[in-house]
């Protein structure tokens, strides 16, 4: 079947998609848009994670006829037409909250929506918000460090 | 496969009606799973999402009426008040991206004895209101889980809400897992005063093969709180009466040794939380009977 649907602002078709398929297979295997990372396919790593009508989810577990007509966002959306970091993937950088790097698309996702909900998060609400998430190089101190940057930023700069 | 998008709740209907093998997938938090193990390859995926209706709720009397594809994250943020246990139910479920697509449809639907909606909608109380081109039921909650990941539904019937009495007391929901996120319960316990009837009703999950309430250590409690009179003195509860709360609660329960746990931890945990939901949800309740007290006549 075709699906078609808005991928970081621009209007996307994919054609040939299996009924069973994944939002997040359509997106790397037929798009061309391999930030979005494969680990587990059952929901439980996050590393999947895009906003789908502007909520996060996890784009294993959508299949790929559910987002025909909607609006996605994957880490690909985040940094600016010129390749300008955004805040949260700048301080990520900054923080050294990247080791390998393959939880980090799912991270940043999850970090830019709690953000532009909750500005000024504390850490149990950054814990919360990224509970979904999972790290196996980090040990995740470095990623709330990177929020925490991010946030106080985000505060700096408005 | 064939991928069906209703547009609409009649052809949703019609569409489950013409194939009754056809597969609902609403949150897919389940079912994509499955597909993406190659557990499950059904001939009709039926997509519930253009469905409106399904994810809107809204409140009659002392009811309220959940759309089956309510996201859990709505029900945290909006229904805290009227849906206290499942709202603190729903809070445990996995993490914020699964809580932003599941729902208590799919819950019900996959009907897991580990489904952490369960227990507190058996606390609640309430009904399922299944529907098909042949018209509505409305299944009580206490008849719904009919086996494992076995529910009441027919072939061509579709979850429309469940209707559930609004709280009128304090509710609880305890869950044991290895950590907050991310957790299929090892067991879990709900918990629901009914003030209005003087009953206490409970719920308990992922110790036997269904979802069951513990209906001896309800009667139980009732008489004891009844006989004291502790719903109109507000009187702490006996340790005694707790207790045995607590042990009729676990023997109520018919666990098995798996992964997570074994049968008689599981065992003394639901006893463990049975005693400290009680204990939580008393104390609420007179602390609200106090300040009603001390309001003074309008
Ligand atoms: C990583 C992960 C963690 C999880 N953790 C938990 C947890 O902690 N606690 C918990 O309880 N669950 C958990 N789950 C399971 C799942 O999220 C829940 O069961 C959820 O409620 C399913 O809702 P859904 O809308 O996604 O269902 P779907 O996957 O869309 O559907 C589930 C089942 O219900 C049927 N169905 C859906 N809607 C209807 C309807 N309206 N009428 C009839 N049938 C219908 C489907 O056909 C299917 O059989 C977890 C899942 C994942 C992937
Ligand atoms: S790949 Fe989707 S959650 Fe792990
Ligand atoms: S940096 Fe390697 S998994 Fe997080």
């Amino acid at each position: 079947m075709r699906v078609t649907f808005t991928v970081n602002g621009r209007e996307q078709a994919a054609d040939d998609v299996w009924e069973g398929e994944s939002l997040l297979y359509v997106l790397r295997e037929r798009l061309g848009l391999p930030g979005s990372k494969n680990a587990c396919e059952q929901g439980e790593c996050g590393s999947c994670t895009v906003r789908l009508d502007g909520v996060p989810v996890c784009s294993c577990l959508v299949a790929a006829g559910q987002a025909e007509g909607r609006d996605v966002v994957t880490v690909e959306g985040l940094a600016g037409d010129d390749g300008t970091l955004s805040t949260v993937q700048q301080a990520f950088v900054d923080a050294g909250a990247v080791q390998c790097g393959f939880c980090t698309p799912g991270l940043l996702v999850a970090a830019d929506e709690l953000l532009e909900r909750n500005p000024e998060p504390s850490d149990g609400d950054i814990r919360e918000a990224l509970s979904g998430n999972l790290c196996r190089c980090t040990g995740y101190e470095k990623i709330l460090d990177a929020v925490r940057l991010a946030a106080a930023r985000t505060g700096e700069a408005v | 496969m064939d991928f069906l998008r209703p547009a609409s709740w009649q052809e949703a209907l019609a569409a489950k009606a013409e194939h009754p093998s056809a597969v609902p997938i609403a949150g897919g938090t389940d079912v994509m799973v499955e597909i993406n193990f190659d557990h499950r390859r059904p001939a009709y995926l039926l997509d519930l999402n253009r469905v409106g209706e399904l994810a809107e709720w809204e409140t009659a009397g002392d009811i309220v009426r959940l759309g089956a594809s309510v996201p859990y994250t709505r029900i945290m943020e909006h229904l805290r008040r009227e849906l206290p246990g499942l709202a603190l139910a729903a809070h445990t479920v996995a993490s914020p991206q699964i809580r932003n697509r599941g729902g208590v449809g799919g819950n019900l639907g996959t009907a897991s004895p580990a489904g952490d909606a369960h227990p507190a909608l058996l606390a609640g109380g309430g009904e399922v209101e299944a529907v098909s081109v042949r018209g509505t039921r409305m299944i009580p909650i206490d008849d719904f889980y009919l086996g494992v990941k076995r529910n009441a539904l027919a072939p061509d019937e579709l979850i429309r809400a469940v209707h559930l009495r609004k709280a009128t007391g304090p509710q609880q929901f305890s869950k044991v897992g290895t950590r907050n996120a991310m957790v299929i319960a090892v067991c879990a316990f709900g918990i629901a005063l009914h003030p209005d009837r003087r009953t206490v009703r409970t719920g308990i999950g992922s110790a036997a093969p269904t979802p069951i309430r513990a209906t001896a250590a309800e009667e139980f409690l009732t008489a004891a709180l009844d006989e004291g009179g502790l719903w109109d003195n507000g009187k702490p509860v006996p340790p005694a009466v707790a207790r045995q709360f607590a042990d009729l609660v676990a023997a109520a329960a018919n666990p098995i040794d798996d992964v997570r746990g074994t049968a008689s931890y599981r065992r003394h945990a639901l006893a463990v939380m049975a005693r400290r939901t009680l204990g939580w949800t008393w104390e609420q309740y007179r602390g609200e009977q106090q300040e009603e007290r001390n309001q003074p006549c309008a």
